[in-house]
């Protein structure tokens, strides 16, 4: 089956196509509907994926497709997809889908732009379909460059700056990360006979353990960097405050999970024993990154630099789940990052959509604007309350399951660091509430505000796709996490066996 | 038919012998005026050669071991072929210009004579051809740097090299010699034989090692490497950072391989030390550089660093990461000195901040430019992330982690420098931008085959193959 190669071509096609529009007008047509197609085509994967588990089939992966392509290094273009998998391009597909319709107003170099964030998103969806290291360590390269470009062209403030760090930090990661493939490939073949880059092939066989302790933390890193894992979140906040609506939404919302997965599918999966002997260096990081990243939002002004904050913290939550080492937690891992990518999508789309009208993003010279724009008013309080983790949205199904997973542990480090990032919920609602009373309720600040433009239809379709999926993992969780747990029967078999 | 033999395993060489001699006596027969003439006239006849050459013969070897050639030379010799011809196509602006006409045959004719120099030292088998081959592509070189008469900044370019070719020579001699009174022979295959950790013998190949490096431009042999690279015309500099630096490159893993083999853990020592600083001074020195060619200039120096890591890879793997790399090179290096020779002879520029607002008045030539520096960067889906990736699965097949570590961490310092070009042309305001300018043909053509190789070479994997295939014929 190529089924898959389509999420890559697709995007290949709608670039192509966009090099045939003359401006603007063409070139947003031509991506909307290129990435229509790629939300249609993701959720019939996700019903595909669904029909076949029912029908009993239970490979690890399905739909694989490989080439061969450097055969004498075996090297291939190995590709398939398990639940997890499913679940992070259905993200991907409604996120950049959402993406587009948020852009629907760029004027400036508009070709330019819709064909750049399409390489970044041919860039995501390759490597969630990847289960060949070099192809997925492709992939991950292919979506970190476009970034410079985004930012550093349409971006708004430090711009150049920004754009800088973010690359820089980011391919920083991305170095350790080929040590640390290359190291995973020379020790891939224990009894001798060809090295493999193949993920399934890998899990079977034991690294020797000085090599894990050597080459987990360079991966774990590499992915973490793009994780915003503490002390290497800096990129993250500057980078996301710079960016255009539609790069803060799609890197925050899928590329930092791409760092997740990466430490999930890469790092902890082909390097377990490690992982269970390091984990704890990394909850203490990712512990303060989950405290830290909560009060630097407290502390901050400007919107966008909020939830840039916020979603430190928040995928600092992810990676603090993984590394949980069980099942329960897991399982809230996977769905924490699909969660907060919709939802924090969801909250850059708006924040770009009023920053177009109030030209400012400072929560002091704002108020009251739920009297002006009730529907972007409306959103941005749902998305808050998703975000605080109230029942009936995917938040609270992600963070609930984190933290009952985290409790299952019953030795007093553990204990004190899950007690340290639930206390993060508190301080989240504290600057979630701050911001939604500053900026939607009260008078409003300025004689300007007072007029300003209601949503218009692109802006409705943009924000209400992402709420449907907020909402429908919410009220409906079982399914997904059914699938998840179902994906993670593998790794949990590698990990038991080195967790006592 | 012995002499048909001869003929056919040098086809390379004689070849572009034959080129040259065409060449002088077209530009005997051509009318002051017309001397524009030879500019098509030779490409194209040039062109003709590299088809004829690109014909397999059957390895074989002459001269009692002294000459070899194996479709892994002959696909090296291929690949100079093509890069010289890049070259040449892209110096068509640079010769039309008036002060030019009455030495464009010498242009071309020194150039393909160093070239031939480089074939015979690529398909050396003992030090002799090797070091004959070697100077007859050094001394044109210095009458080439120096090319711009009347630019005081070329002729000292000129004098430089030359004196410090002369002098690096001297010292590869030097080492040649020891190695010869501590073996009793010149043939790579029989000296091989007689290595061992002697003194003598580590003091020669050390002298042998720093004379290549002043060849290769490696630190802290490379303090010439810019002040030539500026002086020069631009065509020369991207022929001296690619084809020369190319051919040097592919004869010292050749002879480390085959020649100093019994001594690899020292070798290897000595690279490994010499591709850090390489990597690091290069790269750390290409960040200060506002002057386009001194810019190319350093970053060509570290690239030469990445290549000595993936030298210490084993036997074919190592010689195919190389030769791939190279092959990428040549067409990444030459895209982004096409289009700053392109530039530069349409307006004089040659700074990284005229770059700036390039992309509003010359799109093409800022992506291609941006293209290239990419690939120098190692970023995918351009072909240069392919050639560092294997560079670096070469280090690591002996395990060499750290050093790969030291390696990837200077190529993300490397996309800092490179960057700020392409900030300079996409991001960068200017009120007085390049005005638009359309290239002449035979550049744009050369800038094309540059740009699309660059995207599709990576995807074909047999390539990659190919070479593999041919380099196992070395062990």
């Amino acid at each position: 089956m190529d089924f898959l190669n389509l999420f890559v071509i697709v995007p290949v096609l709608t670039m192509i196509g966009i090099l045939f529009t003359k401006e603007l007008k063409g070139a947003r047509l031509v991506s909307a509907v290129g990435m229509g197609i790629q939300l249609v085509l993701a959720i019939f994967l996700v019903f595909y994926y669904l029909s076949v588990r029912g029908a009993g089939n239970l490979h690890e992966m399905i739909l694989t497709t490989d080439y061969s392509w450097f055969p004498s290094l075996n090297i291939h273009y190995f590709i398939g997809v398990d639940g997890i998998a499913v679940a992070m391009i259905a993200l991907t597909a409604i996120v950049i889908f959402a993406g587009v319709f948020a852009s629907w107003e760029m004027e400036y170099l508009s070709r330019e732009f819709f064909i750049s964030l399409i390489l970044l998103s041919t860039g995501v969806f390759g490597f969630f379909i990847s289960l060949d290291l070099f192809t997925m360590f492709l992939f991950y390269e292919l979506a970190v460059i476009p970034m410079y470009l985004l930012i550093g062209i349409w971006g708004s403030g430090p711009k150049e700056a920004s754009a800088m760090k973010l690359t820089l930090m980011l391919m920083a990661g991305s170095a350790l990360l080929l040590v640390g493939i290359l190291g995973i490939y020379y020790h891939s073949a224990p009894n001798g006979g060809p090295y493999t880059f193949n993920i399934l092939a890998i899990s079977k066989i034991h690294i020797p353990l000085a090599a894990q302790r050597f080459f987990f933390p360079l991966t774990f890193v590499g992915f973490g960097i793009l994780g915003a894992l503490f002390p290497l979140h800096t990129w993250s906040p500057s980078g996301h405050a710079s960016a255009p609506t539609a790069v803060s939404m799609l890197h925050a919302g899928v590329l930092m999970k791409l760092g997740a997965y990466g430490c999930f599918r890469v790092a902890i999966f082909l390097m377990p024993q490690a992982a269970t002997q390091m984990a704890w260096i990394f909850i203490i990081l990712t512990s303060i990154s989950v405290v830290y990243g909560a009060f630097g939002a407290i502390m901050q002004k400007d919107l966008k630099f909020i939830n840039a904050y916020s979603s430190v913290s928040h995928v600092g939550l992810i990676l603090f789940a993984l590394l949980m080492m069980n099942k329960i937690a897991m399982d809230g891992a996977i769905l924490q990052m699909i969660s907060h990518g919709l939802m924090t999508a969801l909250f850059f789309a708006l924040i770009g959509m009023i920053y177009g009208r109030t030209h400012t993003r400072d929560i002091r010279e704002m108020g009251g604007l739920m009297k002006v724009i009730p529907f972007l008013g409306v959103m941005y309080m749902i998305a808050g309350f998703a975000s605080l983790g109230l029942p009936g949205f995917s938040g609270f199904v992600a963070e609930m399951t984190i933290f009952v997973g985290a409790f299952k542990h019953s030795d007093l480090f553990h204990r004190v660091a899950s007690v340290v990032v639930v206390s993060s919920i508190v301080i989240t609602a504290v600057y979630i509430l701050r911001v939604v009373g500053k900026l939607l309720l009260g008078p409003v600040q300025k004689e300007a505000h007072l007029h300003l433009k209601g949503a218009s239809w692109y802006e409705k379709l943009s924000t209400t796709s992402l709420l449907i999926a907020i909402v429908g993992i919410g009220v409906l969780p079982l399914w997904l996490s059914d699938t998840i747990l179902n994906s993670l029967q593998p790794i949990m078999e590698k990990l038991v066996a080195y967790l006592h | 038919m012995m002499d048909f033999k001869y003929i056919l395993l040098m086809r390379h060489e004689l070849l572009l012998v034959l080129v040259a001699v065409i060449i002088l006596i077209f530009d005997f027969l051509t009318d002051r005026e017309k001397k524009n003439r030879l500019i098509p006239f030779s490409i194209y006849l040039f062109a003709g050669a590299m088809l004829v050459s690109f014909f397999p013969v059957k390895p074989g070897v002459l001269f009692g071991g002294s000459f070899q050639g194996n479709a892994l030379t002959d696909f090296f010799k291929d690949i100079l072929n093509l890069a010289l011809l890049i070259v040449f196509m892209q110096s068509e602006g640079y010769l039309r210009k008036e002060e030019n006409r009455e030495k464009i045959a010498e242009y071309f004719v020194l150039l393909i004579l160093t070239l031939v120099g480089m074939d015979y030292m690529v398909s050396s088998g003992d030090f002799l051809t090797f070091y004959v081959g070697l100077e007859t592509a050094s001394i044109p070189l210095a009458g080439l740097v120096a090319y711009d008469k009347f630019k005081s900044r070329s002729a000292e370019g000129g004098v430089k090299l030359i004196l410090l070719s002369a002098l690096s020579s001297g010292v590869l001699l030097f080492g040649l010699s020891l190695v010869y009174g501590a073996t009793g022979s010149i043939y790579f295959s029989d000296i091989a034989k007689h290595i061992t950790a002697s003194p003598l013998i580590i003091l020669g190949f050390i002298f042998f090692l720093s004379g290549m490096g002043f060849k290769i431009s490696l630190v802290p042999f490379h303090l010439w490497t810019a002040d030539v690279y500026e002086g020069a015309p631009m065509s020369i500099t991207a022929y001296l950072s690619v084809v020369s630096k190319g051919a040097a490159v592919f004869i010292l893993t050749i002879i480390l391989y085959k020649v100093f083999k019994n001594i690899t853990g020292l070798w290897e020592t000595a690279l490994y030390a010499l591709a850090i600083l390489t990597m690091t001074v290069g790269n750390l020195f290409a960040i200060r550089q506002n002057n386009i060619k001194r810019f190319l200039a350093f970053s060509s120096i570290a690239q030469a660093g990445f290549i000595l890591v993936g030298i210490m890879g084993t036997g074919s793997l190592g010689m195919t990461s190389i030769v791939y790399f190279i092959l990428i090179y040549v067409f990444t290096n030459l895209g982004a000195f096409g289009v700053a020779s392109a530039i530069f002879n349409a307006s004089g520029v040659e700074t990284i901040s005229g770059y700036n607002g390039l992309y509003k008045t010359n799109p093409r030539l800022s992506l291609i430019m941006m293209l290239s520096l990419f690939s120098l960067a190692g970023i995918p889906p351009v072909a240069g992330f392919f050639g560092k990736f294997f560079m670096f699965t070469s280090a690591g097949s002996k395990g060499y982690f750290i050093l790969i570590l030291i390696g990837v961490l200077n190529a993300t310092i490397s996309l800092y420098y490179y960057l700020m070009v392409v900030k300079a042309m996409f991001i960068n305001k200017n009120d007085h931008p390049v005005p638009y300018f359309r290239s002449p043909n035979f550049l744009r053509f050369s800038l094309l085959l540059c740009s699309i190789a660059l995207v599709f070479i990576g995807f074909a994997g047999g390539i990659f193959e190919y070479i593999m295939s041919v380099s196992h014929v070395l062990f």
